[in-house]
């Protein structure tokens, strides 16, 4: 009964059908091997770089392996990630609205906003499975390839093994948080159209724009209110202490993201025609 | 006391920018009845069934369905209802089992505790409880189309509504389809059947309406309806005199004569057997004598039009 009320078992069968396609997995297969790909190639250079070339990190990954999920996910937060979250974010009604199967759950009835958050929470799943398979991988390729010892963060301090495994998992965190507003821009798009494709691409079309209006000097004033403007500040997650402020706010921004768009997907879902 | 209708519209419109893909129509679908919705391509059938569901808002006009208010009481009406519109749609990906479990996981009044038993009672119903671990991408048509109607079929229903159910089903399944909604009809469950095909109607269905262009152009119980067109009495003799006369005898006037045959419109509760007597007694040599009864189809192919173009 309570697992009802809470649209427990609704939610619980979209992650069934999300990690039953291939696409998913994919995707998933994909992220794991931007580490490996990272990892292999550090190891195979005998070349070695300069302090300040490359990305961030990279000199860091040769001497101590559990750096490489950090440089991983400096990596794939600028397009690769994004372009996996408007993959499942766009496709989250549009998707069903394409196969047609969103008439059956209308009818069956499942409710437009259960249907509506259950799709969005689901999406902030599969961005928290990528983040973390990420950072997964990346210790373990890393371990594998390089030595692991205590980590040296920015700061110059030193941290355990064990409590470079929090900042991992705080990491991954904080890049889901980061994701989680493009999340709701795209599941808005998704319920303007009846072509999954289409949708997806809008919403990595956003997340272009908004790195490039993050990126323009003189549009400076807006930079704060894009959802991109924290992307590349979970390095303050590797300071000691850990500077939490990006972190708030980030957190505060999404938020204001998930609910403008939240509430455009509302207002817009609800009373939609399904035609498809 | 009035009969209880499981559907009733009134007035219901349904416009696509300045086109009235549903132009005012009010339906009448009593309890327990199979009701037929007929219509050539185009004609408006399935949007009509997405307002009744709910699925999209009428422009104009009040729709009852099940005794409750649509779309104000939609979610006390749906748990009733089962539901095949414009074909069936799945998840390809998924095991059709899956796919009806997912559906049924969706439905917020369903009970999960008989699910898994639900599901396969629906499957059986359909005859696909061997194919039911088969991915839906490797479904025929037919197979698609029988999955839809074990998702109709999920829960006790009080009412199907089922858009072109047998479309794309080989002849065998087109059968079992038809004794399947025989036998649902039997147990009370009213039937909303939608067709472009009269046979289909005509072998099913108690009640029609015809839909022609968005509008209903006729609607009732099946018999009146074939009734409207007249019952013809066909004589073939060579005493075309002294066969007219007997016939104004008996009260049959206005007949046509084309060389050998007399045609005229009669009463069809008509004996035929002792006009033939009567025929034979007055030395009339008769070739051939029989009743044509009117068909469903010359009145369809009367309202609706014979082309085969599409309207609009
Ligand atoms: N989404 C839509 N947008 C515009 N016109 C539509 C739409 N859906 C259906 N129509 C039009 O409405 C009319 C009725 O269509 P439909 O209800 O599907 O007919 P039927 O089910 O009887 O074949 C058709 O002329 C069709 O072109
Ligand atoms: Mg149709």
């Amino acid at each position: 009964m309570f697992a009802k009320a809470l649209g427990i078992r609704l939610f619980l069968s979209e992650l069934k059908v999300m990690f039953t396609r291939r696409r998913t997995w994919a995707m998933l297969a994909a992220i794991a091997l931007i580490p490996i790909l990272l990892a292999v190639a550090v190891a195979l250079s005998s070349a070695r770089l300069a302090p300040g070339e490359g990305p961030p990190f990279l000199v860091e990954v040769t001497q101590n392996g559990l750096f490489t999920g950090f440089t991983a996910m400096m990596l794939a937060m600028p397009l690769f990630l994004p372009l996996t979250v408007s993959v499942v974010a766009g496709d989250t009604i549009a998707g069903e609205a394409g196969l047609g199967t969103l008439r059956y759950l209308l009818i069956s009835p499942v409710g437009r906003v259960r249907l509506l958050v259950m799709k969005y929470l689901a999406s902030l799943v599969f961005i928290l499975a990528g983040t973390f398979t990420l950072m997964i991988v990346g210790a373990a390729i890393g371990a594998i390839l390089f030595p692991v010892g205590p980590v040296t963060l920015l700061s110059g301090f030193t941290i355990s093994i064990f409590e470079a495994f929090g900042r991992m998992a705080l990491v991954a965190l904080y890049t889901t948080v980061s994701l989680s507003g493009m999340a709701a821009v795209g599941l808005f798009i998704s319920t303007l159209t009846t072509v999954p494709v289409g949708a997806m691409t809008a919403t990595l079309v956003t997340s272009g724009v908004s790195n490039i209006l993050g990126s323009i000097p003189q549009l400076e004033w807006m930079h704060a209110w894009l959802f991109t403007y924290y992307w590349p500040y979970f390095a303050d997650l590797l300071r000691a202490p850990i500077e939490w402020g990006s972190m708030l706010n980030n957190i505060v921004l999404q938020l204001g993201w998930i609910a403008v768009f939240g509430a455009l997907a509302y207002g817009r879902f609800t009373t939609k025609d399904i035609l498809s | 006391m009035a009969q209880q209708l499981a559907i009733e519209t009134r007035g219901l419109t349904k416009r696509f920018g300045d086109q009235k893909a549903v132009n005012s129509i009010s339906l009448e679908v009593p309890s327990g009845s199979v009701f037929g919705f007929l219509g050539p391509n185009g004609s408006g059938k399935t949007t009509t069934i997405r307002m009744l569901l709910g699925l999209a808002e009428a422009t104009e006009g009040e729709i009852k369905l099940l005794g409750t208010e649509i779309p104000k009481d939609l979610e006390k009406a749906l748990p009733r209802v089962g539901a095949l519109v414009e074909g069936p749609a799945f998840y390809p990906f998924m095991s059709g089992r899956n796919n009806l479990l997912r559906i049924d996981a969706a439905d917020r009044f369903s009970d999960a505790s008989t699910r898994i038993q639900r599901v396969e009672a629906a499957l059986d119903r359909v005859g696909l409880h061997n194919a039911g671990n088969k991915k839906v991408h490797a479904y025929s048509l037919g197979m698609k189309q029988r999955l839809g109607l074990a998702n109709a079929l999920l829960k006790p229903r009080d009412i199907l509504v089922l858009d072109e159910p047998t479309n794309g089903l080989d002849p065998q399944g087109t059968r079992e389809v038809r004794n399947l909604i025989r036998s649902l009809s039997a147990e009370g469950i009213t039937i909303f059947l939608s067709s472009h095909l009269l046979s289909e109607i005509e072998m099913l269905c108690s009640h029609v309406a015809v839909m022609s262009a968005g509008k209903i152009i006729a609607q009732g119980l099946i018999e009146d309806l074939r009734n409207e067109e007249p019952t013809r009495l066909i004589l073939k003799t060579d005493d075309i005199d002294a066969a007219v006369e007997t016939l104004k005898a008996n009260g049959i006037g206005k007949a046509k004569i084309l060389g050998d045959q007399i045609t005229c419109e009669v009463d069809p509760a008509l004996d035929v057997a002792s006009l033939n007597a009567k025929l034979v007694s007055k030395k009339v040599s008769v070739k051939e004598i029989r009743l044509q009864r009117s068909s469903l189809e010359e009145k369809y192919v009367k309202l609706t039009g014979e082309g085969f173009e599409v309207v609009r």
